[in-house]
């Protein structure tokens, strides 16, 4: 198998222009004892037929897409329009570079601009870049972010934020003198303000929360971020169900400072983590300390208007050690994906899908919730996850509702060790009313 | 046919109109929700048009860009190969594209298998002992591949202080040092266009974690000195990170790992044929040795009895870098890559790509100045020295290749080569487009001299002409808004 595209001719012609007999010539800048003598040991090529039934074989060997999931815990199975993948897949969209150069990457930039006003508006934020990798990422950059602003050690973050974003932003944290706490959370599975308000100090940058929190509880931003700027601390925002956005009021008009979160509700398949998108969102005034990628408005030597990639100053390319960040590569074709999802759901289909995923969570919730030793854990308000207590062992539970054919939730024991026999459940549009009613019967059975 | 001018969405947007409806509830509603959650009765100018409209807004969109599927991108350093299309159909199996991160490991074996053997391969491409599969990208590789480096020094008892970094390099390699917590001291390349041995042997100390060296460096230039290079900064107990961006001069030719370096990352989508989609995803793998091995993200992958286990309990692991196990898809793809290409076809990457480099530059040293006369792999870093006397700057170059067809080179660094057009042309390009680029180049050096404006002024052909990117700093507009529209009053 071979991509090239010289024949022997071709290759003959070159070597005369070149003035060389043969390739292998031209790698006598490579010392011989680095030269591989031998073809490198991997497996004979395969033909394209041969390829499709190895990766068949392969995708044989799962069986997830058999079961009937109730999975969410950061990554959401939705509806997608069959638009976003028939248009995403054209090879305009799919194989150009990052845009440098504007005059020819019209498309890719003005769709980025029309990602970072619909970000805008759902986040209810001045400004938006580009997209970073993942909300995770986006989680640990909006600390550094804070602390750039603040230059103040201490990070508050909340442990109802979700685990995975807990660890990666200690990970990208732990060598920049920023120190984090945690901040418990309350019965009702919030943030609890109170050892909120105790921990925060002249010495904090920033603070942390989830909303919907990763027991799916919606947290009370305002009153977050009513705490934060009273100690002349930062308040973020992560998100990581977005769709929560249509109908809940914007973490903005809340008064959130920086809003970070992962995007892959919006037209991207589940596909085992990734390719996702994290996006991130500030008010105006921290513009310039934002990470990554942002597209402006401006116009051409005629006049007319186009767009371009701006603020470049604060990248590494321009600015290296002292850039916001080292990131440079992005997720910006998912950005196309989210873009071409929020703009055919539209006003009103944001709004109906929100709608829809909080009534059918909440007709599962309450019909499970009705059921012999099962019982709602945290009385919060919900989106589209709820925590459920199970009297009997949930890895019990777990392995019946499974040989049903069932996924049930998350098990949370694993990373909350204080949550004995409790699992996250997740409703979406995508479930029907026959498949609820099917979990709650056969977790009837299993709990007997 | 004229492209249309494509309005933003936002300004054909009208009430009502919609472009997407879902099933209708099937539960009963309860009106009762969230009664004390502050909620929005809408979210404010949100779009509103129809299916068609959507499809229409980016197909036209579609024409404004140009991409590798439409013709020749030699733009240095990224690697624009053609994507083989075949990857992107073995990605969209439902099997990968359904399965939930945190499915247990039994039901997504597959998955877990298709990053094992992705990860053996690329252990035997580069010739070293591990690899993490997690980086989303090159610079995500390049931060994880110094946070192993600086958790080794520091379980040794001194993390150390200062990285170092050739002045030829990419701006991603001081900023990732930095973000680990490092300063960065610059290396002098000498007049061979490498790095000056002498000037590490004096940088070089115990302060120093590691030199982070490009190979081949950006200049297309193989640092030959590589082996000293690692012995020097070896021998005060300093690491050696390889910034494996241009790997596709080396791919089955020679291995990263026989030159006695520490650790390695890859760009998935470049050496592996991923495609870039405008600004990723891609994915940066890292390859380490086996000192280093016990530092990697979480989880890896351990094959037991012909069963794979994803492992946590990794005492020294730097931890978590991104969520779930990195941008599997894109693994996905570049494992198709690799099985359809075997060994020939691998080290027939490298063959080409430097075959078709070296063609244009031995077609072009004659109009356009070369700072280093050194021999030059897969890229090569031609300047504007020529043509500056006429007052035309790389950036009039580059615009007026628009006009020809052809994507501009790479023109922000290396930052040792002033007005630089860093050409790459790959391994996939045919020799009748790489004549069109050298000939419109030739052309372009000619009206160099003789109408300098029409270079100055490109390009002409474009859906628009030449943009101001200063305005766009100066005066800056993000995001649409109905205020700032004047047709939405």
């Amino acid at each position: 198998m071979s991509y090239t595209s010289l024949s022997q001719k071709d290759k003959k012609e070159m070597l005369t222009k070149i003035g060389i007999s043969s390739i292998q010539k031209l790698f006598d800048s490579i010392p011989e004892n680095l030269i591989l003598k031998e073809g490198l040991n991997v497996p004979d090529h395969l033909a394209e037929p041969e390829l499709v039934r190895h990766f068949d074989a392969l995708a044989r060997k799962n069986s997830f897409h058999k079961f009937l999931s109730f999975l969410g815990a950061g990554a959401y199975l939705h509806t997608i329009p069959s638009i976003v993948d028939y248009l995403s897949s054209r090879g305009e969209f799919i194989s150009p570079y990052t845009p440098y150069q504007p005059e020819v990457s019209q498309g890719t930039l003005q769709i980025i601009y029309e990602f970072q006003t619909l970000i805008c508006q759902l986040t209810g934020m001045d400004s938006a870049n580009a997209s970073l990798y993942d909300g995770a990422s986006g989680a640990a950059e909006a600390v550094l972010m804070a602390h750039r602003i603040k230059s103040k050690p201490k990070v508050l973050v909340a442990r109802t934020i979700h685990p995975q974003y807990r660890e990666v932003i200690e990970t990208y944290s732990k060598n920049l003198d920023v120190s984090l706490q945690d901040i418990s959370y309350s019965k009702n599975g919030e943030i609890d303000l109170e050892d909120l308000e105790k921990k925060l100090g002249y010495e904090t940058s920033a603070v942390v929360v989830q909303s919907p929190n990763f027991f799916g509880v919606i947290e009370k931003l305002k009153e977050v971020s009513d705490l934060a700027h009273r100690n002349q601390a930062l308040s973020i925002a992560v998100i990581t169900e977005p769709t929560s956005l249509g109908v809940l009021e914007s973490p903005g008009q809340l008064g959130m400072d920086i809003v970070t979160g992962e995007g892959q509700s919006f037209g991207l398949p589940l596909s085992f983590g990734g390719p996702y998108l994290g996006f991130m969102a500030c008010k105006k005034e921290f513009i310039r300390q934002v990470p990554g990628r942002i597209v402006g408005v401006t116009k051409d030597t005629e006049g007319e208007r186009g767009f371009v990639l701006t603020l470049s100053t604060r990248e590494q390319h321009i600015r290296r050690e002292r850039a916001t960040s080292n990131i440079c590569t992005n997720q910006a074709w998912c950005a196309l994906r989210a873009t071409v999802f929020l703009e055919a759901l539209g006003k009103k289909g944001m709004q109906e899908l929100a709608w829809q995923n909080l009534q059918k969570a909440h007709y599962a919730m309450d019909r499970l919730t009705q059921l012999e030793g099962v019982h709602l854990k945290f009385d919060g308000a919900i989106f589209n996850e709820f925590v459920l207590q199970f009297e009997k062992s949930w890895k019990e539970i777990d392995k019946f509702l499974k040989d049903k054919g069932i996924i049930g939730g998350f098990g949370l024991e694993r990373v909350f060790p204080e949550l004995k026999n409790c699992a996250l459940f997740c409703v979406t549009e995508v479930h029907r009313r026959e498949d609820m009613d099917r979990l709650v019967s056969v977790l009837e059975e299993a709990v007997q | 046919m004229t492209i249309l001018r494509e309005s933003l969405i936002f300004e054909v947007s009208d009430q009502g109109k919609r472009g997407f409806f879902l099933p209708k509830l099937d539960v009963p509603p309860r009106k009762d929700l969230l009664k004390n959650i502050p909620l929005r009765e809408e979210i404010q100018d949100f779009p509103e048009v129809s299916e068609v409209e959507v499809v229409r807004h980016f197909t036209r969109l579609s024409q404004a860009n140009f991409c590798i599927d439409l013709g020749f991108y030699p733009l240095g350093s990224c690697t624009m190969k053609y994507n083989p299309k075949i990857n992107e159909k073995v990605a969209l199996t439902k099997e990968f594209l359904s399965s939930h991160p945190y499915s247990s490991e039994e039901l997504v074996q597959g998955n877990l298998e298709i990053l094992k053997i992705t990860e053996e391969l690329l252990m035997r491409i580069t010739g070293m002992d591990a690899f993490t599969l997690q980086p989303s990208a090159g610079a995500q590789g390049e931060l994880v591949g110094m946070m192993l480096i600086r958790a080794c020094l520091e379980e040794r008892g001194n993390p150390r202080k200062i990285v170092l970094i050739p002045d030829s390099a990419h701006g991603t390699n001081p900023s990732s040092a930095h973000l680990c917590g490092y300063h960065v001291r610059e290396i002098k390349s000498n007049d061979k266009g490498t790095v000056d041995l002498n000037d590490l042997e004096k940088n070089m100390s115990e302060d120093v974690a590691a030199l982070m060296v490009t190979n081949p460096n950006t200049l297309g230039i193989f640092e030959s000195d590589i082996k000293e290079i690692s012995a020097i900064v070896h021998s005060k107990g300093g690491f050696v990170y390889m910034d494996g961006a241009n790997m596709n001069a080396l791919i089955g030719k020679s291995r990263p790992g026989d030159m006695d370096v520490d650790v390695i990352h890859l760009n998935l989508h470049k050496t592996f044929s991923t495609p870039h989609g405008g600004g990723g995803p891609g994915a940066g793998p890292v390859g380490v040795k086996k000192e280093l091995e016990p530092y990697l993200p979480i989880p890896i992958i351990q094959k037991k009895e012909n069963h794979y286990h994803l492992l946590f309990d990794r005492p020294k692991s730097i931890g978590r870098a991104r969520s779930f196990y990195g941008n599997f898809l894109v693994v996905v793809k570049a494992l198709a890559y690799i099985l359809s290409l075997g060994p020939e076809g691998l080290r027939e990457i490298a063959e080409i790509a430097v075959l078709n480099s070296n063609y244009i530059r031995k077609s072009l040293e004659n109009e356009y100045h070369l700072k280093y006369e050194s021999p030059t792999l897969h890229e090569c870093v031609f300047s504007d020295k020529h043509q500056r006397p006429y007052g035309v700057q790389n950036i009039d170059i580059a615009k007026r290749l628009i006009d020809y067809g052809v994507h501009p080179p790479t023109m922000s660094f290396p930052l040792i080569v002033q007005g630089a057009l860093m050409v790459e042309p790959t391994e996939t390009e045919t020799k009748r487009d790489i004549d069109r680029f050298i000939d419109a180049m030739k052309q372009i050096s000619r009206e160099a001299k003789e109408d300098p404006e029409i270079l100055k002024s490109a390009p002409h052909t474009a859906y628009v002409r030449r943009l101001d990117e200063t305005t766009a700093a100066r005066r800056l507009d993000l995001h649409w808004s109905r205020e700032s529209d004047p047709e939405k009053e």
